[in-house]
């Protein structure tokens, strides 16, 4: 088997993963960088990211100010000083992002525009247009163009870890243009994939999301932390699943029920006024949108419609030049797929799984416990989203703790000795599992679309807004039955050559353990706290459950849950209070 | 559905291979592959990510067309058969998946990135740009990679070296960027025989551009101030280049 | 099974470019036809240099090159270049807003307008000419 050693490893080339590329590359510019994706990095699913990232620039705010918006939005499951580095370095890395190239919107006066975003008192939300994310990815891609340490492994899918003494020092990785399985080892890896919203069916995210850095980690031996916490945007379209932005709420947008009236008052939300207040109405944090959504179907005032109940955003009184301007996206994308124009029509909108508050468990380096092994980005948790990210968040967080894994990787390979050669065999197992299970085994009773069909219902009926312990067994139930089955899965396609039907059943065996560990910490976690929230244990429990739940594989089967403590620096745990 | 299979391992040519698919309103022709891969035929060989038209992926020959398989209904090419085939002008690795390196390639050669002489430190913020400067490259800067200009470019077809609309629509964002101060550098790049002049303005890229980026128009644009660089150049040698 | 395949090592299928691409399309042969049509320009280019050629020489030949193009044969054979001559430049005014985006005040002045001034010109031109030749 061929191998290829670099110094540091990037798993995913997304906005962390391409941000941390060029930390390490900046850092120490002596390094070999691999960059591997499963896609060409342009796809990433960070381009999909519509309203904004978050970062403190107008006078009249503060590093105080989105510290405790992040915090009481995160129902104080965030570590603060986490969300302090964050809220200090995000503003730094905006700037250095504008200088590399990305076309944020601006003032009349040259300097950068922000909206106001869900959960946030003050404006600080930065965006280029309503295409935040694209634009911010294709500025980061271009950027590393410019740095030859930088290696690319275009279309390359990690099947492992490989850990010797100890220490991850690289990836078992199958090219999918030719098949061919190869060991890439590196001094330090950096796991930057993203979450895995297709666990569940109806999701904002693209089909690339498959929790695969997750996985990975995880059966390392690398807990999984606070995975119960999964975001619903309350503003999808109906049948696509497609995202509908925050900003377009941000810009003035109204959520309507089927009497035509602003809900979201009734909702401890605050009161309805004609122009956007924020922490208040359709700019409240997300998860309890999504959960007033659920209130109103309960009450029989959403509309039915052919893909499930809905209610009505409504952006008509913006006008249409102010929608062109703002929210060009929203209605391209309404035009588009949902063959309705928001400037004459009401959106239809349902809330749709949308993040992964919960990750791979890193400090603030974004180190794992495993030495040699880092995250940054949607994969891991160093815990700046407590139980309920706000919007604009994340674009920021995946470059202040891209950059900073990045920085941090780079100065460990530094201080390391080459991979040891014992990896070799390790891989040679790896390869010889691919083909036996998967490219030569032919026997099996089932095939993948059926398996991954029945996950994900299993998740969406068990694992959704509101959740219950008799729920959550049953999920817990038919995962293991679909593990089981698992066992038995066989593909079509023996070929070679860009099988994408291995691919589909590697990310299914992902999937698979990421939906275990969703629902086992779920089950774990017996209270409600942001977007975690059960029927039989409705209210916050600060005395048992101020605490991080952490997933760890065992051999038994269904994963071994801890906690661990919430670090509290200076804002302690108080009521959300919104709309007032 | 009409696909045009290859598959490398058994066959030297693509085989036409027919499938019967379900047409429901909503369905994009996306879709249709996706109920041949998940309950008919799970070889066939596709790429997709984000089925809203962004990230690019999952670009093909409709009937003869290059569309966003995620942007393109079914309904509206009925009664059929659909004729599916990779994107014209990029080797075939297998069945619906071309080969792009070498348009990764080019997108590199073209620096897509901001160059200045001297670099602002982050600490004394950001470059000020108004919203009038913003729009002058606004347009350029919508490009997702999709191909579907390069699969429509005959040029590109007949002259694989040609650099060809995408990048120099992107090489084009950049010089028309107010914080870039590259543009010497790339036409260095691009005013070559590959680069700029070998457009013939078929025009179509811009036609088939889901972005509405208008690559030919960029390509024109630059045409205009190569010759005007060069006039310069001829008729006052003594200024600055 | 292929035999140029060897593990790992699968042969890009590369198609070839068909001769007659350009008429698959519309487009296509619209492109074809207008880069044709300017060899009809260059001809009449050309058979204007021949026009002064012959009044130099005097009116004998000047009659003899008359004659030559009252002939039916070239009457109809110029009836065609002059179609494939306003197809050409009818082509290539359209794409002139491409190329040029001028601004007026900081505000980009709109395709439309672009067109139109050429057209414009077009027109006037012509009728300056027409002028010339008719009002002798």
């Amino acid at each position: 088997m061929d191998q290829v050693v670099h110094d540091v490893l990037l798993v995913g080339g997304g906005g962390a993963g391409l941000r941390a590329a060029i930390a390490v590359a900046e850092t120490n510019p002596g390094l070999s960088v691999g960059v591997v994706s499963k896609v060409y990095p342009m796809r990433s699913h960070t381009v999909s990211a519509e309203g904004g990232a978050a970062a403190v620039i107008r006078p009249e705010d503060s590093l105080e100010a989105h510290a405790y918006d992040t915090i009481s939005g995160g129902d104080w499951l965030c570590d603060q000083d986490a969300v302090e580095a964050f809220v200090r370095e995000a503003p730094k890395e905006m700037v250095q992002l504008e200088h590399w190239g990305c076309p944020w919107s601006r003032q009349p006066d040259g300097h950068v525009a922000t909206r106001p975003f869900g959960g946030m008192k003050i404006e600080r939300t930065w965006h280029a247009a309503d295409k935040t994310g694209f634009h911010m990815l294709h500025a980061l891609f271009q950027t590393t163009l410019r740095y030859p340490p930088i290696a690319r492994y275009d279309e390359w899918f990690v099947t492992r870890l490989l850990v010797d003494d100890g220490r991850c020092q690289g990836v078992v990785a199958i090219e999918l243009a030719t098949g061919k399985v190869q060991a890439l080892l590196a001094k330090a890896v950096i796991i930057c994939s993203g979450g895995g919203g297709k666990v569940f069916r109806f999701t904002t995210n693209a089909n690339i999301k498959t929790g695969d850095g997750m996985a990975l980690a995880y059966r390392a031996g690398v807990p999984l932390k606070d995975m119960e916490f999964v975001q619903y945007h309350p503003t999808g379209l109906p049948f696509t699943g497609i995202l509908i932005t925050e900003a377009a709420r941000a810009e003035g947008g109204w959520l309507l029920n089927k009497d035509g009236y602003r809900y979201l008052q009734d909702y401890d939300l605050g009161v309805p006024e004609p122009t956007p207040v924020k922490r208040s109405m359709e700019l409240g944090p997300r998860d309890r949108l999504s959960q007033a959504f659920m209130g109103e179907r309960q009450a029989g005032r959403t509309i039915s419609s052919q893909y499930g109940d809905v209610v009505h955003l409504d952006v008509r009184h913006l006008g249409e030049a102010k929608i062109d301007k703002k929210i060009p996206f929203v209605r391209e994308l309404c035009i588009k797929y949902q063959k309705i124009d928001p400037v004459k029509e009401m959106i239809p909108v349902r809330p749709v799984v949308h993040y992964m508050m919960g990750g791979i468990q890193t400090d603030l380096e974004g180190a794992t416990l495993l030495p040699g092994l880092f995250a940054a980005g949607e994969v891991a948790c160093v815990s700046i989203n407590g139980a309920n990210r706000l919007g604009s968040n994340s674009l920021t967080e995946l470059l202040v703790f891209g950059a900073r894994a990045g920085r941090a990787a780079a100065q460990f390979a530094g201080s390391q000795a080459a991979p040891s050669s014992a990896l070799m065999a390790q891989a040679e197992d790896e390869e010889r599992r691919l083909y036996r299970d998967f490219l030569q085994n032919s026997g099996g009773s089932e095939r993948v679309s059926p398996l991954r069909d029945e996950m994900q219902d299993a998740m969406e009926e068990g694992v959704g807004i509101y959740r219950d312990e008799e729920g959550l067994l049953q999920a817990e139930d038919k995962i293991r039955e679909l593990k089981e089955r698992f066992q038995s899965v066989s593909i079509d396609d023996k070929s070679l050559t860009f099988n994408t039907e291995l691919i589909s059943v590697l990310e299914l065996e992902n999937l698979l353990d990421l939906s275990e560990v969703v629902v086992s910490s779920a089950l774990a976690r017996k209270e409600s706290r942001g977007a975690h929230q059960r029927t039989d244990h409705p209210d916050r429990d600060d005395d048992n459950y101020l605490a991080h739940t952490m997933a760890y594989r065992s051999d038994e089967g269904a994963p071994r849950i801890e906690f661990a403590p919430v670090t509290i620096t200076q804002w302690p745990p108080g009521e959300r209070i919104y709309g007032s | 559905m009409e696909v045009l299979r290859y598959r490398p391992e058994e066959e030297a040519e693509p085989t036409w291979e027919s499938f019967e698919v379900p047409v429901h309103p909503e369905w994009m022709v996306l879709d249709g592959l996706n109920h041949i891969k998940d309950q008919l035929d799970g070889t066939l060989s596709y790429r997709w990510a984000c089925r809203m038209g962004v990230c690019g992926s999952c670009g093909m020959m409709v009937n003869g067309r290059p569309v966003l398989t995620c942007a393109t209904y079914l309904e509206s090419l009925l009664p059929g058969p659909l004729r599916i085939e990779p994107l014209s002008g990029f080797p075939v690795i297998r069945d619906l998946v071309g080969d792009i390196t070498d348009f990764m390639g080019k997108l590199s050669s073209v620096k897509p990135w901001i160059v200045r002489d001297t670099e602002k430190p982050v600490e004394d913020g950001e470059y000020l740009q108004t919203p009038e400067e913003l729009a002058e490259y606004k347009q350029y800067s919508m490009c997702i990679n999709c191909m579907l200009c390069y699969a429509a470019c005959p040029v590109y077809q007949i002259e694989p070296e040609f650099i060809g609309p995408a990048a120099i629509a992107l090489a084009q964002r950049y010089n028309m960027d107010s914080r870039d101060e590259g543009a010497q550098e790339r036409m260095d790049v691009l005013a070559q025989h590959e680069g700029i002049w070998g457009c013939t303005l078929v025009g179509e890229c811009s036609e088939v551009c889901p972005k509405k980026v208008d690559p030919a128009g960029a390509i024109q644009r630059y045409k205009v101030s190569a010759s005007v660089d060069f006039f310069k150049s001829v008729l006052m040698p003594w200024g600055e280049r | 099974m292929n035999p140029e395949y060897s593990r790992h090592e699968p042969k890009w299928y590369r198609p070839k470019v068909p001769i007659f691409w350009w008429l698959k399309q519309w487009a296509y042969f619209k492109f074809v036809a207008r880069e044709l049509t300017s060899v009809l320009v260059a001809y009449s280019a050309v058979m204007l240099l021949v026009l002064f050629v012959v009044v130099d020489r005097g009116q004998v030949s000047y009659l003899e090159f008359v004659s030559w193009l009252s002939q039916p044969s070239v009457v109809v054979f110029h009836m065609a270049l002059f179609l494939g001559l306003l197809f050409h430049s009818v082509t290539w005014l359209n794409i002139a807003p491409m190329a040029i985006v001028p601004k007026v005040g900081g505000r980009i002045v709109p395709a439309k307008a672009v067109l139109l001034a050429h057209y414009a010109a077009w027109f006037v031109c012509s009728a300056v000419l027409t002028w010339v030749l008719i009002s002798k």
